[in-house]
Parts: C-alpha cells; structure tokens; sequence
C-alpha cells in the first residue's frame, strides 16, 4: 500500500526535478492563498446582521443574507412570490422530462418545452388573468428574470435557427444570401450592440404610438442574435448527417420538408445537442449584459444593492455570491452536455 | 466538397424554375415589404423630432471629455475624432488582452497536459471556474470588487519598487524616447512582417531561417539603447507624478478579457494536444528524440493546425467582448458612441449603424487576415 502511495506521488508529483520544484512551488502559493481565502470566506465572516456594522475583517456574508430575496426575485411583489417558485417548478419539470434519455415522448417533450411551458410561466409571472393579479415587467428582476430570459431566448431562436440553418443551405440564391448575410452580420457583432439596437432602434422601426416593452426588446435582441449561433450549429448538423440519408429520403418519395422533418433534422440535432447546450450555457452568462442597458438581473441587482448605504464597499462579496450562483448553474449544465457527447460517442462506435 | 455542402442537398428536389422564382419573389416582396415599413416609420419618427437620416453630425463639435485616451482629444474635437480615438481605445485594450491571453492561456493549457497532479488540478480550477462564469460579471469584479477597494495613493502597493498600483490605477515607468526612439519602434513593428518575406525571398536552408527573427530582437535592443532614460512614477503630494498610469477601467477590463479568454484557449490547446494520435508520440520517442524535440517538431506543428482556427475564433471573441468595458465606463466605442454620443445627439439610428459598422469591419479585416494565416499553416501538411 505505501509503496503503492510512494509510486503515485513519484509518478505525479515529482517524476522530473522540474516537476518536482512546480510541485514545491505550487504548494507554497496554496499554502498561503488557500487559508487566507479560508479565513475571509468562513472564519472572520458574520453571516448575519442588518448592516455592514456587523462586519469586521472577514466577508460580510450577512449582506447576502439581508438580499437574498432581491437577488432571487427582484422587485416581484412579496405577496406573488409562489408564483415565480411555481413557474420555476413547471420550467424544473418541463426541462426534466425534455432532457430525461429513456421518456418514450421526448420529442412531444421538447415541442411542450418551446410551447406550452413559456405560455404557462408566462400567465404566471405577467398575471391579469385567472384572477392573478398584474405584475409589471420593470418588477421582474434577479436570477429570476436571468432564467426566464434564458428560457424565452432558446424557445424563438431555436425554430428560428434551424429556418436560417436551411436556409443557408437553399439551393435559390436570394434565400441563401439572405440568411447568410443575416447570419454573419450578428456574428460579427457584439451582443451589448445587439441589445442597444433592441433598445433604441426597435421602438423607431415600430409605427408611432405602439410602446415595447423593455424586457420583450431585450429578448428580441438576446433571440435574433442567438437563432445566428444556432444556426450555424445546426447547419453543421445538416452537414453531419450522411448524404446517404437525404438520398434514402428522397428515394422513397419524401419531399423537402418531409425528408428533413422524418429523417434529416432528428439524425442533424442528435449530433449537435452538445453544441446546442453549450451555447445555452453562453446564452446564460449573457443574459448578464442585459444589467447595462438598464434591467436588474441578477448582476444588475448586486450593483444596485452595493449602493445602499448600510451595505457600502462590499462589491467583493455582492459579485462572488454571484459568481457561485452562476457557476453552479453553468457547471451542471456542462456536465450534462459532457454526458451526452459521450454517449453520442459511445452509440457511433 | 464545400461546395457540394455549401448548396446543400438541393439537387435532391428540383424545384421548376418558375417556382423558385415564383418563390425567391415573394421573399424578396416580403423582405423589401418590411424594409420600407421600419423606413417609413423610422422616417416619420424622425420628422416629428425635426431630423433626418444625416451622418454631417459627425463633423460637429463633441464637447464632451474622455477620462482615458492613447490619441490625444479634447472636447473641443468633433464626434469624427471621438470616434477615432474610442476606437484606438478598443484596439488597446483588445491588443494587451489577446498577447495576456495567448500566454496564460498557453500557460494553463501546458499545466493542464504536464502529468503533473497538482498543477493539473490547480489549471482546471481555474479553468472550469473562469468558464462557467460569466464574463461580464468578472470584469466588473475586477473592477468593483479587487480595484475600487486598493489602498489610496499613499499606501500604494509596490510592485517590485519600480510600479505602484492603488484606487487611481496602475503606475508604470514610462520610456522616454530618444532621436531615433521613434524611427526604430516603427521599423521594429515593420520588421515582423519583413522576416517571413525575407525567410521567403532568400536561398537559405529553411531549417536554418529562424536565424531571420534576431532582427527584430536587434532592433529590439538598439531601442532600449536608443532611449534617453526612464521616468519613473513617485508619490508626490497625494498622487503620482511621472511614469505612465493605466486607469483601473483599463486594467479591469484587460484582466476580465484576459483571464476568459485564457481558460478557452488553455481548452483549446489541450484539446488539439489530445488529438495527436498516441502513435506520433511514440514514434518520436522511439527515434530517439528528446520530449523537448518532441513537443517542438512532432506535437506542435501538427496541434498548431488544430488550434489556430479556433484560438483565432477566441481572438474575435475578446476584440467583440471589449464593448463590455461599457459597464465599466472604460471609454471604448460602445460606451462612447452607443452611450454618451447617442444621448447628446439623439441620432439612434447613425450612431448604431457606425458602431455595428466598425465591428464588422474589424472582424472581417481579422478573419481575413487569420485565414491567410490559417491557409499557410494547413499548407505544411503535405
């Protein structure tokens, strides 16, 4: 056993005298870094308390605590707060029953994801009817509306992405360089310039009078550039699929939309599935920039709350509370997206 | 091939041609049908302000300051000039981030393949929590979180005695230039694109032409000795004189464009490693090369081919993740034009085209560019 230890940390840790001085090396910093962090993170912090009086050396979690319903909901109205927890349940068990490998009715599963899921988490968050009172957009805020902005992306610009995807591939020229164009002029740009144009220029397309509202402007931004992203995943996809396949459809007499509906796009988005989560991840972390053009996501709210008096100078651990939230989130998603690579991997071989 | 795909499978179903063009018209009507409606209706917005579409506003006078710029301005300037020297603010912060994040990048990415336990395990930390968070929410750490909370000038960090940082910025000793200081910086950037030319158009064995590279490390040299001397910063009164000073928006941003791109690059570089087949190793090995040789004659030209193509899609991504010094107030395009121009002139509709314009451009330009190189690495193959 202990030879069998000494092996490991020979083969590891110190198997050049390079590698052994990186090792020394490394453990020094952490040595210093890693109880440093400890300290501030755990042992000097206070975790509750009303102001930053409370607060002495370490973190000032007790900021965190004081917020955290803010930092979740946003300006939602305490009282119809159940309602954003049961449109994240239905989100929770739309997302799970869509993404669960042995459901039999996946593929209904998916379409009730980009359908029936929004229109129910949407009568829920907007209210006004049913007897659900009204809660004004400006209101929504916090992780909250980092989700529900994630969600509402994904279930426009997917359909629209694969129309682009198609299109791209059109055999008639002016379709084909329509798409493209559109397609790598949002690729070429930033999201943030993307957002701004939502903001200031799409009220100005509109007749006068018709007002939009703030949060519908920022998905159309967050959609149209998105559907580009996915739209050039899924033509890889297209391209992945064997032409065989196309040729079979066409043979036993499936026309364009047929072939690609049965036979074409099912094989096309298997293979792309992890490409597509991952730009959901990035859609995720994005989502953050819609704090510069004014609304209060989760960031956005953070920054907001570093201006109360009673919580000054705490950025440190507004933005790291953040940042854990985030990187949870993004993290299982990866993981998620890892699995499925390797078991398309596994299924090829 | 790539045209086979590029068309698609189209010629599977033929379309009549008085269809497809019965088609492509009815999209062009829509398409054209909407385009004149959002005109229509931008023209009448625009009527009812007293304005119309006119980019003369570009000539008027800005009146407004930036806290940071490389070219010199002033509020006197026009928007012409402000936007020029924004831009020359992007490409700052965007040329520091990618030579930061090609070496850390490459920097984690070697820990990651070292076999070296520790060192992987500390690389894909970093890497794993640099990714899944996101990039806006770590410039503005940087930047409210790390920056904002230094010392004042008093108490300043020293950095080895000769660069101080506290809540104004970073202080750094600052060059002062020679007769020739300026003459030779210019033939030293020059010289980068003289050698491949000179590698191409000289009888010298190729293996041997890396000798070519010492002229821009003598010209290198023959700058520092060109200098007259440097200015160091030093406290005087409550702030520093002398040096240069990188205001804290630059340096936030630079971090937060720096540190993401460098976790995907390291990504990337693992990754285009892992790709070699084992094969090639062992044989090398088997040849007798030391790994030193290895890794610079087996396993780098081949990962290089991978790589580049997708550490150049990193590189656009930085140059397009700049804008995101907006949140910050660093005084790039989209917080100049988009933000503070926008609002004095209220001309929405100019100022967005301007500010999409130039992005296109500038990655256009560097896909072109990175493709031609991209072309010539793949071109070794054979």
């Amino acid at each position: 056993m202990t030879e069998k230890i000494r092996r490991w940390i020979h083969t590891n840790l110190f198997s050049s005298p390079l590698m052994g001085l990186l090792t020394v090396f490394t453990i020094v910093v952490l040595a210093v870094v890693l109880p440093a962090l400890f300290r501030w993170a755990f042992l000097d912090a206070v975790f509750v308390g009303s102001s930053r009086a409370v607060c002495g050396g370490g973190a000032c979690w007790a900021f965190i605590a004081d917020r955290l319903d803010q930092f979740i909901y946003g300006r939602y109205a305490p009282a119809e707060r159940w309602r954003v927890n049961l449109a994240g349940l239905v989100l929770l068990a739309f997302t799970a029953l869509a993404i669960w490998p042995r459901n039999p009715f996946r593929v209904l599963c998916v379409a009730l994801l980009v359908t029936l899921c929004p229109a129910i988490v949407g009568v829920l968050m907007v209210g006004g009817v049913f007897g659900l009172a009204f809660v004004p957009t400006d209101q929504w805020g916090g992780l909250s509306l980092n989700i529900i902005l994630t969600f509402a992306t994904v279930a426009i610009s997917l359909p629209l992405g694969v129309l682009l995807a198609l299109g791209r591939r059109s055999g008639l020229p002016v379709i084909r360089w329509a798409c493209t164009i559109f397609i790598e002029v949002l690729r070429g740009v930033p999201l943030l310039t993307v957002l701004f144009m939502a903001m200031v220029m799409l009220p100005m397309f509109l007749p006068e009078g018709i007002t939009f509202d703030r949060l519908l402007r920022a998905i159309v931004g967050l959609s149209l550039f998105v559907s580009a992203y996915f739209a050039e995943i899924i033509r890889g996809g297209l391209q992945g699929v064997p032409r065989g396949q196309y040729e079979a459809a066409a043979a036993i007499g499936l026309g364009f939309w047929g072939a690609h509906r049965q036979v074409v796009l099912p094989q096309a988005f298997r293979l792309v599935v992890p490409g597509i989560v991952n730009t959901v991840i990035d859609l995720f972390k994005d989502t953050t920039l819609v704090s510069i053009i004014g609304l209060f996501d989760l960031l956005g709210i953070v920054g907001q709350s570093l201006k109360d008096p009673n919580w000054l100078g705490l950025g440190r651990e507004g933005y790291a509370f953040a940042a854990l939230v985030f990187f949870v989130c993004c993290y299982a998603m990866s993981l998620f997206s890892q699995s499925v690579e390797r078991r398309i991997k596994s299924a090829r071989h | 091939m790539a045209r086979k795909s590029r068309s698609g499978n189209s010629a599977l179903w033929p379309m009549k041609p008085s269809h497809a063009l019965l088609v492509q018209g009815v999209a062009i009507a829509i398409g054209g049908f909407f385009i004149l409606w959002f005109g229509h209706n931008a023209a009448s917005h625009l009527a009812r302000r007293g304005m119309q579409l006119d980019f003369g506003f570009l000539g008027s006078v800005a009146g407004f300051g930036m806290p940071f710029q490389i070219l010199s301005f002033a509020p006197t300037d026009t928007y012409f000039m402000a936007l020029v020297t924004a831009f020359a603010n992007t490409l700052l912060v965007s040329a520091l981030g990618i030579v930061t994040a090609t070496i850390l990048g490459f920097g984690l990415g070697v820990m990651r393949l070292s076999g070296n336990w520790l060192l992987e395990t500390v690389s894909s930390a970093i890497i794993e929590l640099v990714r899944n968070t996101p990039q806006l929410l770590q410039i503005v750490f940087w930047y409210v979180g790390v920056l904002q909370l230094l010392p004042l000038a008093r108490e300043s960090l020293s950095i080895g005695g000769f660069a101080y940082l506290n809540i104004r910025g970073l202080f750094l000793p600052a060059p002062i230039g020679g007769a020739w200081s300026s003459v030779l910086l210019i033939v030293f950037f020059l010289s980068f694109a003289l050698v491949p030319l000179l590698r191409r158009w000289l009888p010298v064995e190729p293996r041997r032409s890396s000798v070519f590279w010492l002229l821009p490390l003598a010209l290198l040299a023959a700058l520092v000795v060109s200098l007259k001397g440097w200015s160091m910063p030093a406290l005087k009164g409550f702030n520093f004189s002398g040096g240069m000073v990188l205001p804290p928006e630059l340096v936030a941003l630079w971090a937060g464009l720096s540190l993401y791109s460098a976790a995907f690059i390291a990504e990337i570089v693992r990754a285009s490693v892992e790709a070699i087949s084992r094969g090639q190793v062992e044989a090398a090995r088997s040849l007798g090369l030391k790994p030193w040789l290895t890794l610079r004659l087996v396993i780098l030209p081949q990962a290089l081919r991978l790589m580049i193509p997708q550490i150049t899609n990193q590189y656009l991504n930085l140059i397009k993740s700049s804008s995101l010094g907006a949140a910050i107030a660093y005084p790039e395009i989209v917080q100049i034009f988009a933000g503070t121009v926008l609002n004095q002139s209220g001309r929405a509709i100019e100022v967005m085209v301007i500010v999409m314009g130039v992005f296109l451009v500038i990655n256009l330009a560097a896909s072109a560019a990175l493709a031609r190189l991209n072309e010539r690495v793949a071109l070794k193959e054979r």
